[in-house]
């Protein structure tokens, strides 16, 4: 199809450069893509009959991987004086 | 007027009835990294591509400090290894009951559709017994009609009867009215008459009939003495 109906998954890396200004940036389209997102989702991993753990374990995988990119730098400083 | 010929429920995008849910999930490797990403990498790198691709990730953020070792991954290593230990354990049973939960769920909505299902089936029915007692409604009105009928022709006889003897009693009465006068005048006429002779027989005519009777009796009495 065209290249401003497509998802992010379906372009082709060369056509990303054209691809990007096609995009809604504005609060309202923001808002839209992160639903849209959100409910591939879950309606691919949790809103199903017999799920399993994979559903929630991944967001929270995706939680500490950001909490830990968060706080980087306050972790990357060790302070080697610890009591010993 | 609802407009049976109509067609509903023509268009594509129908609110009822919801498409069921799929039964599982997407296929995810390990918990945590869907079956996709292991596809994308197959036909370049075969099999053990997301593996080394992995490991050499792995190393590379442990050597290069971006990932720091320090109680925090201990803590992580302890709280993880407990949740699998317990997922590993667990997990079936309560699949079983989660799911033992959904079928009383949908156990109770089949059971109200059906429920629902058979009143309306026996309304149906029903309405079809009335729809066929609509048709002897002719035979109830006949036999009101002939009750009607009756009622009214008996009314009418009574009505009659009442009227005879009604008339039979005025009659009655006029005719014995005319008994009652003619039996007045007839007593009336006797006394009269009675009174009148009496009144005419004088004194000297009295003695005369007693002296009359005195000496028919003596010859009767004779006679009879002498038949004796």
């Amino acid at each position: 199809g065209p290249l401003s109906a497509r998802r992010l998954l379906d372009v082709r890396l060369g056509e990303l450069p054209a691809w990007l200004p096609t995009c809604d940036f504005s609060p309202q389209g923001l808002l839209g893509g992160v639903q849209k997102a959100w409910s591939s989702y879950y309606d691919k991993y949790i809103n199903v009959k017999r799920g399993g753990p994979a559903g929630i374990s991944m967001l929270l995988a995706g939680y500490c991987l950001l909490s830990y990119g968060w706080n980087y730098q306050h972790i990357s400083k060790i302070s080697f004086l610890v009591s010993c | 007027v609802l407009h049976t010929t109509r067609p509903l429920h023509t268009t594509q995008q129908g609110l009822a009835p919801l498409p069921p849910l799929p039964e599982k999930g997407g296929e995810v490797r390990y918990g945590l990294i869907p079956e996709e990403f292991f596809q994308f990498l197959y036909p370049k790198t075969g099999v053990t591509g997301p593996y080394m691709l992995g490991t050499g990730l792995v190393l590379y953020l442990l050597s290069k400090e971006i990932y720091v070792l320090n109680h925090e991954t201990v803590a992580a290593a302890c709280i993880l290894s407990v949740i699998i230990y317990g997922i590993k354990k667990f997990g079936s049973d309560v699949a079983a009951f989660a799911d033992k939960l959904n079928e009383e769920k949908m156990a109770k909505a089949l059971a109200v559709k059906n429920e629902a299902i058979k009143d309306l089936e026996t309304a149906i029915e029903q309405e079809k017994k009335e729809q066929w007692r609509v048709e002897g409604r002719s035979f109830l009105f006949d036999a009101k009609r002939n009750n009607i009928a009756m009622v009214l022709e008996t009314n009418y006889r009574e009505r009659l009867l009442t009227v005879y003897n009604e008339v039979k009693k005025r009659l009655d009465y006029q005719v014995a009215m005319q008994n009652l006068k003619r039996q007045k005048e007839q007593d009336h006429m006797i006394q009269w008459v009675e009174k009148n002779v009496i009144q005419s027989i004088t004194p000297q005519q009295q003695k005369e009939s007693v002296a009359k009777c005195i000496l028919d009796l003596k010859a009767l009495s004779k006679s009879a003495q002498a038949a004796v």
